[in-house]
């Protein structure tokens, strides 16, 4: 029973690990079809609910595959599903990196990075955009936004200072929007 | 500011970072990263380490973010094994992923009780406002960077901006298009050695 279960996460999770191109987030909606839909490993309320903790707690977004494994088979469905959710990506991310670094000097490479990185930094910061409209409900928490990127972008201060302010500003809020 | 448009280093002077660096490093950057670690991994590789410089950052993050998976993890993996090998590799990710997974755990236990509690969501909202913050203002750090070596990188760069955050296209139709583009520009840009 508990192999077959693990084979499965392993069989779902490991192709699309290697498909998810802009990070784990990308594969939800795939991800939610095989577990919820199509073989009932998950309730779609605890689905959601483990999305909301990993993209509020710290570390890696790509721990929701994580808590989804510790819902289904404990510990043991923690690290196999983390590990084929990772291990795919990152054996290929090891072994472009090699690449790289060893043709670092040609001129395909050269005109690769080049090429990449404008893309990379235009998906940044539309992703910066889509969090900040998630997150900014009001005048407050646009402002915080606001500060913070100015912060970061013209000085080299600690920006967890920016962090803690943001939910003390957020926490003095709601007090005082129940208050008056 | 030579410094900054410098290429990646070669192999033989990089600078000595050890397993132990590495793990604290990637620590840091996965207990930082509430809703999301890619906020940090710039300021903490570049402006509190110094292991690499704005260019070399820009560079990796490209060839990250474009591969499957986490950009994050992908970059700890690629960073870990140019100074330290496979080992290191798996140094940063440890560092990453195992701490705040062992945090994580007793807060899905206990989260039926902490969700309730509106302070906590008040305060994860503003978090989440700030580090949104975090990442434009890295963002347009990096733009700049990529200004500062060729002007027209920036235009590519606000052209999947663009599409990605306000036409919702989606990133498998972004990637077809402006890949291509993008490579015959810097093709030309790009002086052959």
């Amino acid at each position: 029973m508990i192999i077959g279960v693990l084979s499965r996460i392993t069989l779902i999770l490991t192709p699309l690990s290697l498909l998810a191109i802009g990070g784990a987030s990308t594969m939800l909606p795939e991800i939610h079809r095989q577990f919820v839909d199509e073989y009932h490993l998950l309730d779609d309320a605890t689905f959601v609910n483990m999305v909301a903790i990993a993209q509020t707690s710290p570390g890696p977004n790509v721990m929701i595959m994580s808590l989804i494994g510790w819902q289904i088979a404990g510990l043991v469905g923690l690290i196999v599903a983390t590990l084929a959710m990772t291990l795919p990506s990152c054996v290929l991310a090891f072994l472009a990196g090699r690449l790289v670094l060893r043709y670092a000097a040609s001129h395909p490479i050269i005109v690769l990075k080049a090429a990449l990185a404008p893309i990379a930094v235009g998906l940044y910061l539309a992703s910066g955009l889509v969090l900040a409209r998630g997150a900014d409900h009001d005048l407050l928490t646009l402002a915080t936004t606001f500060a913070v990127a100015l912060l970061v972008f013209a000085t080299r201060a600690n920006p967890v200072w920016g962090i803690l302010a943001g939910a003390a500003l957020g926490v003095l809020s709601s007090r005082l929007a129940a208050t008056f | 500011m030579a410094d900054e448009t410098r290429p990646m280093p070669a192999e033989a002077d990089l600078p000595a970072v050890s397993h132990a660096a590495l793990f604290a490093a990637f620590l840091k950057i996965g207990l930082l990263g509430f809703g999301g670690v890619a906020a940090w991994v710039r300021r903490i590789l570049v402006e509190e380490r110094g292991w690499l410089s704005e260019q070399e950052f820009v560079e990796l993050f490209g060839i990250s973010s474009v591969l499957p998976g986490a950009n994050t993890l992908n970059l700890a993996t690629m960073l870990g094994d140019r100074y330290q090998g496979i080992s290191g590799a798996l140094a940063a990710l440890c560092g990453l992923m195992v701490i705040p997974l062992l945090i994580l755990l007793p807060v899905v236990t206990l989260y039926d009780r902490f969700a309730d509690l509106s302070d906590v969501k008040a305060a994860i909202g503003g978090a989440a406002a700030a580090t949104s913050g975090l990442i434009l203002g890295n963002g347009l750090k990096m733009g700049k960077q990529l200004a500062r070596v060729h002007r027209s990188s920036l235009g590519l760069a606000l052209i999947v901006f663009a599409a990605a955050a306000f036409f919702h296209v989606p990133l498998v139709f972004t990637l077809a298009i402006m890949l291509p583009v993008s490579l015959v520009i810097m093709h030309f840009l790009e002086k052959r050695p």
